[in-house]
């Protein structure tokens, strides 16, 4: 169906891409897997036009292609859906999916044929959406749905897929790979871009292994398997499974008790949850998205305005309510956030401007004026302890990758030597090898005695780490398994059905 | 080096762009613009009167001009230097003739201390307001400028001004609260132009603020909030608090063109002194990067095209100041347009993607 020969794209310095061949079959689901930066991107912008390469061909059914522009690419049958979507907002489904190519004369849109022409597809790949509703009502998973009726409004025999589930929730992953399951059935082929190696097992025919700008495997999903595939990543050994020793449990850091909280909006985020933290645990909290658990951590770091707050958060016995969060660290909590662009750090702001937020306002960082030199000496810690890359303290946040952004501010928790951590989706993002090393960081700090309280919405992830697993459905906390003997199917349950 | 040149890229070729576009405005009402440019700058330029009065309109402009700049690092858009000024000047008259007999020593800094304050009181109401319900300091501000000029207007019509005077202006404030023109300390640079030792207070207010906003703990907790005022919160600063500090020094800083103005020009407290100098410094601020050495320069630059706009409008045939207001309102426009440039070619590019 398509086939990339000896692609080689060059940007700046760097070589994006160096002699890669691809080849897809037609009907097949084929993954195309890499860190951060390997190149796969690159490698399918340039199939759908976006690029052109400096040396190599690209091949559509057999036919040498010269694709100078996504347009030619759609001519070809090629359809690609980005990672973050190409939707007007304040349109309707329907006017979004014909944008730039209306049908009807140039005077007189034909928006009624376009939404009947619509239906039909939604229908014929079973892709619920409504053409009239406007985008800005859509849930994410619905404004994928979209993205592909757009490409199949196109003829897309091909559709490229870039990142799709990385927005998605566990259960909408699931419905998202039925739809491409059935796409494949209907003839289509897909390409899915993504470096997420259990839903590349789960629904990919073919692999295709991509690092530092070169194409290092081509494997049959069928015959390899998730170590294999990181090894192939990485470049070396990576340890999936995070070997940790027998927790050392000291006294109990953190007690939250009758915790309920209340949205602006006056909804009930979380209602009535108790449990504690003891030194040298990791307590992990699982569940779906927006049960509570990031209003649970919010209000936990001092983030959330105390009269929405009802209940007990005693830290060593002292209660924490009325406090802000200035206190609360210098009481010794730390907080790493699941947003860290939000919440976690200053984009614009140096590496060492970043490095000392939270404890830039007392020494040794600042009296009044703020000692550049003890700025510059934390950001080298930072860095060179976590392996902060690019290594350079003057460049803005902005310019990192997930991962390294992600090590910056878990190298900046981790330096203040906190009683307890917070820590939210602490591997959002981020690639494989730094998720290993965020891992090992975590377990040392349990190690050490600090109290540890995890959310994260990779399941392997809250189960392998924590020491206890408390699962929250709804606001309210589910039951509590051992993390050891717990099915998934049993936490599944748990996390759907609240019992 | 390259970081230093991308910042002075955009606002040069808004300057030099405004100026070819006023070029051809000049053509078409009939005057050649190398003269008229010649006249404008030459006149802006000459020793002493033109370099000593463009300072001295450059003045206010740096002292808006950094408050406008300190209001934008926290985020916040402050549109009312124009009435704190005018409550500061005010306010640096009535101590200027309440204690006209206290000696200079003391009345100076008296003054001086007023015109700080009062201009961080006015700012600091809007800056409240948004701490504590939310409101929008823009709206907020420009109404407090209404209400200001009407303020002082009043209390200069009915119990300030002195008997019989036909002019809206208060009686004068006493001599010891005078600051010297700066014709005291250059040969050769005569005392009648009006240029005095506050053109030197907002040069040094430039390296102040700098010092403020990037090498105190202060600074840091303003930018950090002006940057993301979600992650300066999780790091424990205060949003409210940097918000109504913010406000309160952008006030101080625009209070202080009442100490050029009524200290050091009139000694008196003149109804509607200000030349727009409150909205001048939000073109300052902008063309200037937010940056005080960005401010010194784009105030200055005002500041000549309106002491040489007065030339060109004596010496040339079609030319009038009015032309040298467009000139203004083009550069300000080409600064702005510097985000719609980006704006347009992220969203040429996203119409792209979206098309294809």
């Amino acid at each position: 169906m398509l086939e990339l020969r000896q692609i080689t794209k060059r940007f700046g310095d760097v070589l994006a891409n160096d002699h890669v061949d691809i080849v897809v079959k037609p009907g097949t689901i084929h993954a195309i897997v890499g860190e951060n930066g390997a190149g796969k991107s690159t490698a399918m912008r340039i199939a759908y036009g976006f690029y052109t390469p400096d040396s190599g061909e690209i091949l559509v059914n057999g036919q040498v292609q010269d694709i100078k522009s996504p347009h030619d690419a759609i001519a070809l049958g090629i359809g690609m859906v980005h990672q973050h979507f190409m939707l007007v907002e304040t349109m309707t489904v329907a006017e979004n999916i014909i944008l730039g190519a209306e049908p009807g004369s140039v005077v007189a849109l034909d928006l009624k044929s376009a939404a009947a022409q619509i239906r039909q597809l939604s229908e014929e790949f079973k892709l619920a959406v409504n053409p009239n509703e406007p985008i800005e009502h859509l849930s994410v998973g619905q404004q994928q749905r979209v993205e592909l009726l757009k490409a199949l409004y196109r003829h897309a025999k091909l559709l490229i897929l870039d990142e799709p589930t990385a927005v998605l929730t566990p259960l909408e992953v699931e419905e998202f790979f039925v739809i491409l399951r059935r796409m494949r059935g209907q003839g289509k082929t897909v390409i899915i871009i993504t470096h997420k190696l259990s839903e590349v097992l789960a629904i990919s025919d073919e692999v295709t292994v991509m690092r530092d700008g070169r194409v290092v495997g081509r494997v049959q999903t069928k015959d390899t398997n998730a170590a294999e595939l990181a090894r192939l990543m990485v470049g070396r050994e990576v340890l999936l499974r995070v070997e940790k020793p027998e927790p050392k449990i000291g006294e109990t850091e953190l007690e939250v008790k009758d915790l309920s909280i209340v949205d602006i909006a006056g909804a009930k985020r979380v209602n009535g949850v108790s449990f504690e933290v003891r030194r040298g645990e990791i307590v992990g909290i699982a569940g779906v998205e927006g049960n509570g658990q990031s209003e649970l951590i919010e209000a936990l770091a001092g983030l959330v305005d105390p009269t929405r707050i009802s209940g007990a958060i005693n830290l060593e016995g002292r209660d924490l309510k009325s406090l802000g969060a200035r206190v609360r660290r210098e009481l010794g909590i730390a907080h790493i956030p699941e947003d860290r662009h939000r919440r976690g750090l200053l984009l614009d702001f140096s590496l060492a401007e970043n490095s000392i937020l939270g404890v830039h306002y007392r020494p040794p960082i600042a009296g009044v004026l703020i000692d550049e030199n003890a700025v510059q000496r934390r950001a080298a810690e930072i860095i060179q302890g976590f392996d902060v890359r690019p290594p350079n303290a003057a460049l803005p946040a902005r310019a990192l990758s997930g991962g390294n952004q992600q090590k910056l501010i878990i190298g900046r928790e981790y330096h203040v030597a906190p009683k307890l951590l917070l820590v939210s989706q602490p591997t959002r993002g981020v690639d494989i090898g730094a998720i290993e090393f965020i891992h090992r960081q975590l377990v040392s700090l349990r190690d050490n005695g600090c109290a540890i309280l995890l959310v994260s919405a990779e399941l392997e992830e809250v189960t392998s780490l924590s020491d206890r697993l408390l699962i929250i459905h709804d606001g309210k906390i589910a039951g509590e398994v051992d993390p050891k003997v717990a099915t998934l199917e049993e936490i599944g349950l748990l996390m759907t059905r609240g019992h | 080096m390259t970081k230093l040149a991308r910042e002075l890229l955009f606002p040069l070729i808004a300057v030099v762009a405004a100026f070819i576009v006023g070029g051809i405005l000049i053509l078409i009402v009939g005057d050649n613009p190398f003269q008229a440019y010649g006249l404008l700058l030459g006149s802006a330029l000459s020793w002493p009167d033109g370099i000593g009065y463009t300072l001295f309109q450059a003045t206010p402009l740096i002292f808006t001009g950094l408050a406008v700049l300190v209001g934008f690092r926290c985020g916040l858009f402050n549109i009312g230097a124009e009435g704190q000024l005018y409550i500061a000047a005010f306010a640096t008259a009535w101590v200027g003739i309440k204690f006209a007999n206290l000696s200079p020593w003391i009345l100076i800094p008296f003054c001086c201390a007023a015109a700080i304050l009062s201009g961080a009181f006015w700012a600091a109401i809007p800056g409240v307001l948004k701490a504590r319900f939310g409101s929008h300091e823009v709206i907020n501000t420009i109404m407090l400028n209404f209400i200001a000029v009407a303020l002082v207007s009043y209390f200069t019509q009915y119990h300030y001004k002195e008997r019989g005077d036909p002019i809206l202006q208060t009686a004068p404030i006493g001599q010891n609260a005078y600051i010297p023109p700066l014709g005291k300390f250059i040969p050769g640079f005569p005392e009648r132009i009006p240029l005095n030792v506050a053109f030197l207070l907002a040069l040094l207010c430039c390296l102040l603020v700098y010092l403020f906003l990037w090498r105190t703990k202060w600074g840091y907790e303003i930018r950090a909030t002006g940057s993301n005022p979600f992650a300066a919160e999780y790091g424990g600063i205060s949003i409210g608090r940097q918000i109504i500090i913010a406000m309160a020094v952008s006030g101080a800083l625009a209070g202080m063109v009442g100490i050029n103005e009524v200290l050091g020009n009139r000694h008196r407290y003149y109804d509607g002194f200000s030349d727009n100098y409150g909205f001048t410094g939000i073109a300052v601020a902008l063309l200037g990067r937010n940056h005080p050495v960005g401010v010194i320069l784009a105030a200055l630059l005002f500041a000549a095209l309106q002491h040489g706009g007065i030339y060109v409008d004596g010496f040339s045939e079609h030319v009038t100041k009015d032309i040298v207001q467009v000139l203004q309102g083009i550069i300000i426009l080409f600064v702005a347009a510097e985000a719609f440039f980006k704006w347009l070619l992220q969203r040429r590019a996203s119409m792209e993607r979206l098309r294809a």
